[in-house]
């Protein structure tokens, strides 16, 4: 079972160096037109700051704390959505089951809704009024909407998608020879998952998980609209940008670059530690 | 601050009620300048504009055939925003003197922009208020929940106004983007009340306005100018008469503006 992963990375390699060979311009154009897409706009934020203000703003009241709940609440959002969409995941790609195309659909759900939408959608379940704010208050005394908690709700809603999806494809695309042989050799479902399974598709839960972290640190829709607007408990970097905004175009694009270089940094340390790339 | 901003304002108030009154779009006798004014005229207006203006709008080109109004309507600093980065628009209404000044800094607005209407904050509660709340310090009980605007916005900076004249101390559970925002959050129950304008409640048939004598120090202007970029500055002043006439201001009161200050 060990060779097995290994013959077939090396087989990948020596593909991968033969088409290295020959770059196709028809590829190459509009991958460069491409990455110039996405980049353009930073730039653009780039040209527009104000540098020598830069570390005033950068310690302006508010800033901080926003930076924080931001990093914490997209990283709690980040561990839910592993905890409940790993699983999830492995239901759609693994358990043969009626409907499946249609719970398929549904976790997409999220991805379509327009973000506020998914936030009114939320305090029509988890609000004082909603189907189950009423109980979980009067049972638990727990109130989601303007809380940081809800800030986690908002953000998992949102971004929990990207990681089932990843986690899906991951699953679709592993040898399930490796899970047969396990359980040819004794090995229940759980161990087949927990040892097999999971390390088999670990790149693909990480590369999830990262898309899920990314797009929780950018919500801004369904938390206003969930969570709302207050410092220090659901005031977040993209809220505190938006506000920022009204009056100041200067301080929203400091706040924006600040949170570019924060997020990039976590996730460029992460790939050096976890992911080793080819 | 405000006195020697209003001094100005009315003037240009005035001058342009001068204007209006030689080739004005409400003056029945004025088939000629009618003629003229054609095309698309495009306005950029505040958010709690919306109701208001799509009537006048609709009024408008229905005075002057062979027009047609559309609108932007959106927060007023967004919209300021929009018009200094290049926005193509003739007409920017505002909810407040902060986004228009930021047009008129850019040299993007044509002539000095007219207060046309004020609005004035109430306390929004839903149409039973189950709560008795009956002014701001009922606002600080124990367990009721408020949803104020973010003081970077219009409603923001006049309930900061009009809870400082009170001395109420009140801690909202939620500062939110925009007025529609604080009026979703009451609508929805989540909230007890909000600090809204008096026309956001108007046109929401499940709330009730509480109005409150602290508001009368925090009422908002609203300016509106030509802009220097419009495409079709005959159609753009037309409709800034439009809105200033004796007709347009029939519609924005029934709304639930005030008249500005003089005129």
């Amino acid at each position: 079972m060990t060779v097995a992963p290994g013959t077939v990375r090396r087989s990948d390699a020596a593909r991968r160096r033969a088409a290295a060979g020959r770059l196709p311009l028809a590829l190459l154009v509009p991958a460069g037109l491409g990455l110039l897409f996405l980049v353009l706009p930073l730039v653009g934020l780039l040209a527009r700051a104000p540098w020598t203000t830069l570390p005033q703003r950068l310690t302006a009241p508010g800033v901080l704390t926003a930076l924080r709940l931001s990093v914490q609440t997209a990283t709690l959002a980040t561990l839910l959505c592993l905890l409940l969409g790993v699983p999830l995941a492995w239901l759609l790609a693994r358990v043969d089951f009626p409907g499946r195309r249609l719970v398929r659909a549904l976790v997409t759900v999220p991805l379509v809704l327009p973000p506020v939408v998914g936030g009114v959608a939320l305090l029509l379940v988890f609000g004082r009024r909603g189907l189950l704010g009423g109980w979980l208050d009067a049972t638990f005394g727990i109130t989601l909407p303007f809380s940081t908690t809800g800030v986690v709700v908002a953000e998992s809603f949102v971004a929990m998608p990207f990681l089932v999806i990843a986690v899906e494809g991951a699953l679709r695309g592993a040898d399930r020879r490796y899970e047969e042989a396990a359980a040819t050799l004794g090995a229940g479902r759980w161990t087949t998952f927990t040892h097999v399974t999971l390390p088999l598709v670990a790149p693909g839960v990480v590369a999830g998980a990262v898309l899920c972290w990314a797009r929780a640190l950018g919500e801004f829709g369904a938390t206003i609209t969930f969570a709302g607007n207050y410092p220090g408990r659901t005031q977040t970097m993209p809220l505190a940008v938006y506000l920022a905004l009204e009056t100041d175009l200067q301080a929203a694009v400091v706040l924006s670059l600040i949170l570019l270089t924060v997020s990039v940094g976590i996730l460029a340390a992460l790939r050096d530690r976890w992911v080793t790339g080819p | 601050m405000r006195p020697p901003r209003r001094l100005p304002a009315a003037v240009a108030a005035l001058a342009v009620l001068a204007l209006a009154g030689c080739g004005g779009a409400d003056d029945p006798s004025s088939g000629a300048d009618t003629d003229t004014v054609r095309g698309t005229v495009t306005v950029f207006a505040a958010a709690s504009l919306t109701e208001s203006f799509g009537t006048l709008g609709r009024q408008f080109e229905a005075a002057h055939p062979g027009t047609r109004v559309t609108f932007n309507f959106a927060g007023s600093s967004a919209l300021a925003t929009q018009i200094t980065q290049g926005a193509p628009a003739d007409v920017f209404a505002s909810a407040a003197p902060g986004p228009m000044r930021t047009v008129t800094e850019a040299g993007d607005a044509a002539g000095e922009p007219a207060v046309f209407v004020r609005n004035q904050l109430v306390i929004a509660v839903p149409k039973e208020n189950p709560e008795r709340v009956t002014g701001l310090a009922d606002l600080i009980r124990p367990g009721t929940k408020v949803a104020l605007c973010a003081p970077q916005v219009p409603c923001g900076e006049a309930a900061g106004k009009a809870l400082d004249n009170s001395g109420v101390r009140l801690t909202p559970v939620t500062l939110e983007q925009d007025v529609k925002g604080a009026l979703a959050k009451v609508k929805l129950g989540e909230v007890d009340a909000a600090l809204v304008y008096r026309t956001d409640v108007r046109a929401t048939p499940e709330l009730t306005a509480v109005e409150f004598p602290e508001s009368a120090g925090a009422v908002n202007d609203y300016p509106i100018v030509v802009l220097t970029a419009a495409g079709n500055p005959a159609g753009a002043r037309a409709f800034v008469a439009y809105v200033r006439s004796d007709a347009g201001r029939a519609v924005l009161t029934d709304a639930g503006f005030q008249p500005p200050p003089v005129g």
